[in-house]
């Protein structure tokens, strides 16, 4: 006989956890790489692996079906939105003509292009 | 009036969902009241178009959703792996890729996906085109987000 809450218990417990090492991940990435449009990747991974596997593992604690509604409706917007500020963020530094590092030796480019 | 009763569908769903209240008959007078104003005010600012109501992207956009979800995650594994090694190895590049989908809806579903994915970041669109920054030569897969285009532009026409 399989014990289902205990399963439910370590599955959410592997997802937060996973979701923090995102978060972790993330944050490192963002003190460690070189530029700005690089960390802008390293806080992409929080966005996406960490916000969203720590939601999922919040879902499989969760006490009634309304609540996994709205954390789900969470994740869907989490999803939706995070890009967008990020395109912002990018777009905005790239207009004001803040160019990015290039290549393998990390040099910046004559025009950036 | 299709997009009408649509998203009088879609809001009641909502209403539902987050409230939890199925028993309640003043409760879920107001939630119909509310839905019915809420559409009545989109239909009166004239936003229930085919990006106010997207019918248009369903149901290719679910099977999409689950697609990406796959994709992020294995980029996240390349992201995260640069972040933790002990002497990251970037080679960032810029890039343009084609931007086919028709629609302004459809443009934002691609340009976002791609943002989505750790390690690439659209970060200027143009005519027909979008501009890449990618994290190393691996995230930099040009012909996948092609790919990641074309999938785009399908469920656009309707055909995903």
């Amino acid at each position: 006989m399989i014990d289902w809450l205990l399963v439910r218990d370590i599955a959410s417990w592997a997802l937060i956890l996973i979701g923090s090492a995102g978060v972790g991940a993330g944050a490192l990435g963002l003190v460690r790489f070189p530029d700005f449009y690089t960390r802008l990747h390293a806080a992409g991974v929080t966005d996406t692996a960490g916000a969203e596997l720590i939601i999922f593992g919040m879902m499989l604690q969760a006490p009634s079906w309304v609540i996994v509604a709205k954390l789900g409706f969470i994740a869907v917007f989490l999803g939706l939105t995070s890009p967008v500020a990020t395109h912002a963020i990018a777009h905005a530094a790239w207009m004001v003509g803040f160019r990015p590092m290039l290549g393998a030796d990390l040099h910046y480019g004559e025009d950036g292009e | 009036m299709g997009r009408f009763i649509i998203l009088v569908v879609a809001l009641a769903a909502v209403w539902l969902a987050l409230s939890g209240y199925f028993d309640k008959p003043l409760l879920l007078g107001f939630g119909a009241a509310s839905v019915l104003f809420a559409a009545f005010l989109a239909h009166r600012a004239k936003v229930l178009d085919s990006e106010g109501v997207p019918l248009g992207v369903f149901p290719g956009i679910l099977g999409y959703m689950a697609w990406l979800t796959f994709e992020i995650g294995k980029a996240n594994l390349i992201v995260a792996r640069q972040a933790l090694a002990v002497e990251p190895k970037l080679s960032p590049r810029l890039f343009l890729v084609p931007n086919p989908p028709r629609s302004t809806l459809g443009k934002v579903i691609f340009a976002n996906s791609i943002t989505l994915t750790p390690g690439t970041v659209s970060i200027d669109l143009r005519e027909g085109e979008v501009l890449v920054h990618g994290l190393t030569d691996e995230l930099c897969d040009e012909a996948g987000i092609k790919a990641m285009g074309a999938r785009v532009a399908k469920i656009e026409r309707g055909q995903a």
